[in-house]
């Protein structure tokens, strides 16, 4: 087998057979069962999804730079924030890694032919499409304005748009993500190549493991929430109608059982990429390898525990307030484990600073203080000042955007070169993530300001001495789209015109770089037989971990 | 699960086992059972006879229907898992639905340490 | 390497598919699939459940003035015939496990179907019509103006909400055992594989664990020994 790589550096991409093409037209790829395929036309879908979202947002942040609104009624604001709430977390955070990088990289990172269920996975695709295209009906017809979060009365009883739609398009997406979820877990326990044992698996299978452990237990239970709601928006028998005995509480409490695990899905594959990231780029061990992999799980399984901290001011009651912010803030000691351990590994490694490395150090600084925000909030007094406010929105920002979409960034730039065989200018894609950065922060920093000085969230006014503070978020936001464009388009030009990568560009350890880029449609000429730990980077400054 | 094969005699029981059980429980509404007092609490006899009979039923089910008995370990974690974690939904959302009405306000630590005098 | 000569040089059936090495890993592969996917049914269900404890805690009078107007004999019946067609499943997989003829399987998977059938019948012809007629739905008809009204419409609520719930996984599940039954006509099970069998076996005594816990919570609430408490 390492013959055969040792070729594949003179012969270019297109010459050669691989899952590119090998088939052609268009239903080669409708039609297709290849992993590898399905991650792509994800990738396609995904991406359009995230610039729907980002077009809701930059018309947010145009509007907010004058105290009264400079753009829209107060009405549109309101399924502005919505439609980008709904778009971002169901249509692009949920979704992003697992079903692109996921699903490209599982068989091929444990040695495997292709997932355990093709055909499943080519369905699952098929119903995010139909998901997406009723939440898009729904905008185009005139949004909805009950905030991502459908919370009961409103959007039971007395929201005038497109409530079932919208709900519609998600309960179906749902099922996408169950079966991505099934898939992987199944992929992962039974089809590992010889050798390869739970403690050498790389941390990226781990934490895609995880992730698929809260798809499995906590999205069938927002299925159930949004069923409710439309039975009652339907029906009218008082589910969660409070003059007829219902309690609009029981649906959040139905919503956040999955929606507080579902920040974790968001989170927990960008992890696994840092863990990736950060060994290649300082190419060392990591260090800790099976606490990162325990603290995974154990995120998992925690996350399952605090929704309840959603719901302090809303009117539960504040003994079951209590439970929930002393387990809230158990969950942050296995988040804060790994970034000790990320940072470990760094320590006297020989660290180079290409795209892919920028994100991830972004990624673990932004994610930090996302996360220390986040005990600000598990903390019953202290929420009860800052729910409701910008602090908020800042503190799952911090996570979700300087967290997930980073690391998510970070990926597709690291195995950018495995998935279409072509290198990317790396000056510009560092330009670009220095643009990111410092558009994130100027977006976002200000806003933690706001929260504290008790500006509330979705609102389409506020008081002019918020002013300033608006205006440099919204210069941030412009700032961070033009960062967001510019990989689009070298990313785009590089599938054609940019150099051929070699099998292994970086340098790095994993069964997927022991495969030609592109790869062959079946992965591997031979299953491989694993004799190696993970990670297994050789040099003068190794050291034991 | 590979290959075991469970002999018709036990389904058979199985199957008689679980038709007796339907009818204890249909016969047993129609009991007074009484209740017991606990505090806040109040539990139902008829209640918990009836779910004592639903449970016993399902795990016939599950073991011997299901083969549960006779399935690798992995099987029975995500059968437990499954349950276990309908248990968090209820017991946490309990915690809430069910407190909502109760007096007074925890006042920090005399909540957790209510001995002590603040 | 052709798919026809790999099979030819390592003696693989042709029901194994091409991501899988052995027949083993594919059949262990199916059965962790449908397990996990009952997890989620688990949940799924389980959403709703839960509703219906926090509403029968907090309005419990209602929910047995509600459970009182339902026919305990229907209930029972449903019960009894759902627990036989989970026995004619499990004869129908034992039946391709030992060998037995195709027509073997075929009978049980018809008797489970007309059991089935059998249950839906019950429900929909003689439950839901008659509560159709009394003006107990909620949301289409529903006239009850006695004690407890509003929250006997919650508890109706839940009932035709719950049971039509598990009435669509059951006909979810004939379609599967049809199905089952044109591939057992085919010849396609033996000994050594009737994973689909038993895959779907697995769903169908699910669906009937359901309804073992939905007869005494919907029917038997409060018990029936006359003034309830």
């Amino acid at each position: 087998m390492s013959t055969a790589v040792a070729d594949i550096h003179e012969v270019p991409a297109e010459s050669r057979v691989n899952y590119l093409n090998a088939s052609y037209g268009i239903k080669s790829w409708l039609f297709t069962t290849d992993h590898k395929r399905i991650a792509l036309l994800y990738l396609a879908s995904i991406t359009f999804m995230f610039f729907i979202g980002g077009a809701a947002a930059v018309l947010m942040r145009i509007h907010l730079i004058e105290p009264q609104g400079a753009l829209v009624q107060p009405e549109t604001y309101n399924k502005l924030f919505s439609m980008h709430g709904v778009v971002m977390v169901f249509f692009f955070l949920v979704p992003s890694i697992p079903a692109t990088l996921g699903n490209f990289l599982v068989p091929m990172m444990i040695g495997a032919r292709d997932l355990a269920f093709p055909k499943l996975n080519l369905i699952s695709w098929y119903i995010y499409i139909t998901g997406a295209i009723f939440t898009l009906y729904a905008m185009i017809s005139g949004g909805v304005d009950t905030g991502w979060t459908f919370y009961t009365p409103f959007s039971s009883l007395y929201s005038q748009t497109h409530v079932i739609a919208t709900a519609l398009g998600v309960f179906i997406t749902g099922f996408s993500s169950i079966l991505t979820g099934l898939n992987f877990i199944v992929t992962i326990h039974k089809m590992r190549a010889p050798g390869m044992t739970w403690f050498r698996l790389p941390l990226f299978i781990w934490a895609m493991y995880a992730t698929s452990v809260i798809f499995i237990l906590g999205t069938p239970v927002v299925a159930i929430a949004i069923f409710l709601v439309g039975l009652e928006r339907i029906f009218h028998v008082g589910i969660f109608d409070p003059a007829v005995g219902g309690d609009p509480l029981l649906f959040q409490h139905l919503f956040w059982f999955y929606s507080h695990p579902a920040v974790y899905i968001m989170i927990l594959p960008a992890m696994g990429v840092i863990s990736e990231l950060v060994t290649c780029f300082s190419k060392k061990r990591i260090f800790g390898y099976s606490i990162v992999a325990f603290s995974s799980m154990a995120i998992a399984i925690i996350s399952f525990l605090v929704w309840g901290h959603h719901m302090f001011v809303t009117g539960q009651s504040v003994y079951a307030g209590l439970i929930f912010s002393a387990l809230s803030f158990l969950v942050a000691i296995p988040s804060a484990i790994k970034v000790f351990n990320w940072t470990s590994t760094l320590y006297r490694g020989s660290i180079s600073y290409e795209a892919p490395m920028l994100y991830a150090l972004g990624f673990i600084g932004l994610f930090t203080m996302g996360g220390l925000t986040g005990l600000f909030l598990a903390s019953l007094a202290t929420d009860v000042h800052l729910n409701g406010t910008y602090f908020i929105v800042a503190h799952f920002h911090y996570i979700m955007v300087g967290g997930a979409v980073m690391g998510y960034l970070g990926g597709i730039h690291f195995w950018w070169p495995k998935i279409t065989g072509r290198l990317y200018p790396d000056a510009w894609a560092r330009f670009a993530a220095l643009v990111v950065f410092v558009g994130f922060n100027l977006t976002f920093f200000p806003q933690f300001m706001l929260g504290y000085l008790g500006m509330p969230r979705r609102y389409a006014v506020y008081p002019d001495e918020f002013q300033v503070l608006n205006v440099m978020s919204s210069a941030g936001a412009s700032i961070l789209g033009v960062g967001y464009l510019i990989p689009l388009i070298y990313l785009v030009w590089s599938m054609r015109y940019g150099p051929a990568a070699g099998p292994n560009p970086w340098g790095a350890r994993g069964l997927e770089w022991e495969t030609p880029s592109p790869p062959p449609t079946e992965n591997f000429e031979e299953i491989p037989v694993v004799t190696e730990e993970a990670y297994n980077y050789t040099g003068a400054r190794q050291t034991a971990g | 699960m590979s290959g075991h094969i469970v002999p018709v005699k036990i389904y058979v029981a199985v199957f008689f086992s679980l038709l007796i059980l339907t009818g204890l429980t249909t016969f047993a509404a129609y009991i007074d059972m009484g209740m017991t007092h606990i505090g806040h609490f109040t539990i139902d006899w008829n209640t918990v006879v009836a779910l004592a009979i639903a449970v016993t039923k399902m795990l016939l089910v599950v073991l011997f229907f299901m083969h549960v008995k006779y399935s690798p370990g992995l099987t029975r974690l995500v059968v437990v898992a499954g349950f276990f974690w309908l248990a968090i939904m209820v017991a946490l959302t309990l915690s809430d639905e069910l407190t909502r009405g109760w007096e007074g306000h925890p006042k920090a630590w005399s909540t957790l340490l209510p001995f002590l005098h603040f | 390497m052709s798919e026809h000569s790999a099979q030819m040089v390592h003696g693989h059936s042709p029901a194994l598919v091409h991501q899988f090495e052995t027949e083993d890993q594919q059949r262990e592969a199916g059965s962790l699939g449908m397990w996990l996917f009952l997890a989620t049914e688990v949940m799924f269900f389980g959403g709703v459940f839960m509703a219906y404890i926090v509403y029968r805690a907090l309005h419990l009078p209602d929910f047995i003035q509600g459970s009182h107007m339902l026919d305990v004999k229907f209930g029972a019946a449903n019960t009894a015939v759902l627990i036989c067609s989970s026995l004619t499943m499990a004869l129908a997989i034992h039946a391709a496990q030992t060998g037995k003829s195709k027509s073997t399987i075929i009978t049980y998977l018809i008797l489970t179907m007309i059991l089935g059938a059998a249950f839906l019948g019950i429900k929909f012809t003689f439950e839901w019509t008659s509560d159709w007629r009394e003006g107990l739905v909620p949301g289409f008809h529903f006239t009850y103006g006695g004690p407890y009204a509003s929250g006997v419409q919650l508890f109706f609520c839940f009932y035709f909400f719950m049971t039509g719930l598990h009435a669509l996984h059951m006909i979810t599940g004939l379609g599967l055992l049809t199905t089952l039954t044109v591939m057992a006509s085919r010849g396609r099970f033996r000994a050594e594989y009737f994973a689909p069998l038993e895959n779907s076996g697995l769903y169908w005594h699910f669906v009937d664990i359901v309804w073992i816990f939905l007869f005494p919570l919907l029917y038997l609430i409060g018990g029936r020994f006359g003034g309830g408490h």
